[in-house]
């Protein structure tokens, strides 16, 4: 019985945020047969999320850099390469095989060379009472603002740091929300080590906009700095928000809703199940995958791009998405004219520009421990509903990793794969063992890593490919097994 | 607690039934937003503790938003989008086998 065809494209882009839909662009101009997977039904990825058909007028609400992902969105459209919305990836193998769900369908297809852009999410933030109704990320509002023209009614907190959260603060400023408090997290201690690195910060194209951001916020809006502690109180609806500044007492005020943020970290379940090699990176408190200057990693063929190869904002993440698409045309031999030569010039020269402001960023908004590594009956695991004393008790136990732990409490083996508990989880444990999270390593990370059914797994055409996609190859079981850094001693 | 800012780009309405309520939302809305919308604080509850969870990251990563659209159980409601005469249940607890 002949196998049946797949179909094989010269460059395969998953997600379609600002470095996905850059570097399919790119490829796509070069003359590459390039395919765009994306799992949500409009381009953007989450800056841009909506920008295509948002519900919000130009205007007010939404700024400049937010509008500008249109045109990104039309010069991906303009090109020659396939764009799919709707599409799932669940797998990728280390051969370029990947395996996706569209329209309750799985189907497969092979690339020359894959550029995962599967961009950032935010960092966990486990209060307690972080699972209350009410409590939701600040990313979540704002896609909500976008998607759906829906703002917060009712009593609003803000809680958290960094800049996203300023941003949201703004805009719902902007669409007429009252926001009772912006509750900063920010350590004070930060701002005398971000201080190194104010000069060039200052010389970046973000000190502009930062300024006038803040200005616009701190102006209208009431913000508590140098909050130490936070808890969301209700039950099971959040009515109350707890904080303290510095060493202080507890201050409660109500609420309705609480919108949490302390920065984003890559989204690493694709690559990392794909086998791609990720380290701890401890300036930005999270795992990070190896990749060199074009989002390169040791598999061949398979490159990273956007924030999803280390946080660096929209800007950054489209450059690089640029310089990933020309490092696949010229590992393929695409038609690379003097144009794009010089465009290759200009792109490394921004990217150097907005690269000299991201330190201060990091150092400023870097989240402090307590709101990383929490305590008692807060939920680490929202899936399985596992609390950090929980955790705490297994590592007292013997437990020496995050996966040896799944077998205890089930810990990390809900829905979310890891996704939401995987950093909390790995700093609990190198706490409780004082070691660095870098020894700790992270959760073993497999395909699926999104829900596909059992009818679409069986309705794959029985080829080898379906079935290396299905039940991870030995190769790859035996490749993950000898790699040091990603699971630690487990 | 969420509510449409006015003066939107106008849009065909959608009517979607949850729970076997006639729920109107916005052509182009997530099943997600369409819940929140229409003042549904909460989309499930729990498999271990039947604690009552609702749409946490609008972005795919949480998977709180579960609902059972068109017979499917634990969809991700913030990726999905309405259509017209969509079926969404809630879930309390755990998915259970279909018994035939």
């Amino acid at each position: 019985m002949t196998e049946p065809a797949i179909t094989e494209y010269d460059a395969a882009v998953v997600g379609a945020g600002p470095a996905g839909m850059a570097a399919a662009a790119v490829a796509a101009r070069a003359g590459l047969k390039t395919i765009l997977l994306d799992e949500q039904p409009s381009p953007g990825g989450q800056i841009y999320r909506g920008v295509i058909g948002t519900p919000v007028p130009r205007g007010r609400i939404l700024d400049a850099d937010y509008w500008r992902g249109a045109k990104l969105v039309q010069e991906m459209v303009s090109t020659k390469a396939t764009y799919v919305a709707g599409a799932s990836v669940w797998s990728l193998s280390a051969d370029r095989e990947i395996a996706f769900s569209l329209g309750g369908q799985a189907r497969m297809l092979r690339a020359r060379h894959v550029i995962l852009a599967t961009g950032a999410m935010e960092r966990p933030f486990p209060i307690p009472g972080w699972t209350l109704l009410g409590v939701m990320t600040a990313g979540a509002a704002q896609i909500l603002l976008k998607t759906g023209g829906l703002v917060p009614s009712g009593r609003t907190v803000l809680a958290g740091c960094g800049p996203l959260l300023w941003l949201l603060a703004s805009q719902l400023l902007s669409a007429g929300v009252t926001v009772d408090a912006v509750l900063d997290t920010t350590p004070r201690a930060n701002r005398r080590r971000a201080l190194r690195h104010a000069f060039a910060f200052f010389h970046s194209p973000y000190f502009r906009k930062g300024l006038g951001l803040l200005i616009h916020v701190r102006r209208r809006l009431r913000v508590i700095s140098d909050v130490t502690s936070l808890a969301a109180l209700g039950d099971g609806r959040l009515s109350e928000v707890a904080w303290r500044v510095g060493d202080g007492p507890e201050q409660r005020m109500a609420a309705d809703t609480l919108l949490l943020h302390q920065g984003v970290i890559p989204n690493m379940n694709l690559a990392a199940a794909a086998g791609v090699e990720h380290v701890w990176d401890e300036a930005q408190l999270c795992w990070r995958p190896v990749v060199d200057g074009d989002g390169g990693t040791a598999l061949a063929g398979i490159a990273v791009a956007g924030d999803g190869a280390g946080i660096a904002g929209a800007e950054i993440a489209e450059l690089r998405g640029r310089m990933a698409g020309l490092a696949a045309v010229a590992a393929i031999g695409g038609a690379r004219d003097g144009g794009m030569l010089r465009d290759e010039v200009d792109w490394r020269q921004q990217l150097a520009k907005y690269q000299a402001g991201r330190p201060f960023l990091d150092a400023l908004y870097r989240p402090a421990p307590q709101f990383r590594i929490p305590e008692g009956d807060s939920i680490v695991c929202r899936c399985e509903e596992v609390t950090a004393a929980q955790v705490r008790e297994t590592v007292g136990l013997g437990v020496t990793g995050p996966n040896q732990m799944k077998a205890f409490l089930r810990c990390g083996m809900g829905p979310c794969q890891g996704r939401l508990c995987g950093l909390t989880v790995t700093e609990l444990i190198a706490d409780a063992r004082g070691r660095s999270p870098a020894e700790i390593g992270h959760y073993r990370l497999r395909p699926p890593v999104k829900p596909v059914t059992v009818d679409e797994l069986a309705s794959l055409p029985k080829s080898e490919a379906a079935r290396g996609a299905v039940v991870q190859r030995s190769r790859d079981l035996a490749t993950s097994r000898t790699r040091a850094t990603s699971s630690g001693p487990l | 607690m969420f509510r449409r800012l006015p003066d939107l780009v106008a849009a065909d309405a959608a009517t979607i039934t949850v729970d076997g309520r006639t729920v109107t939302a916005r052509a182009g809305d997530n099943v997600a937003a369409a819940l929140l919308a229409a003042g549904l604080d909460s989309c499930r509850t729990t498999p271990v503790s039947g604690a009552a969870r609702a749409p946490y990251c609008m972005m795919g990563v949480c998977f709180d938003c579960l609902v059972t659209i068109e017979a499917q159980g634990s969809r991700q409601a913030c990726l999905t989008p309405v259509r017209d005469g969509m079926v969404v249940e809630t879930q309390q607890g755990a998915r259970k086998a279909a018994v035939p």
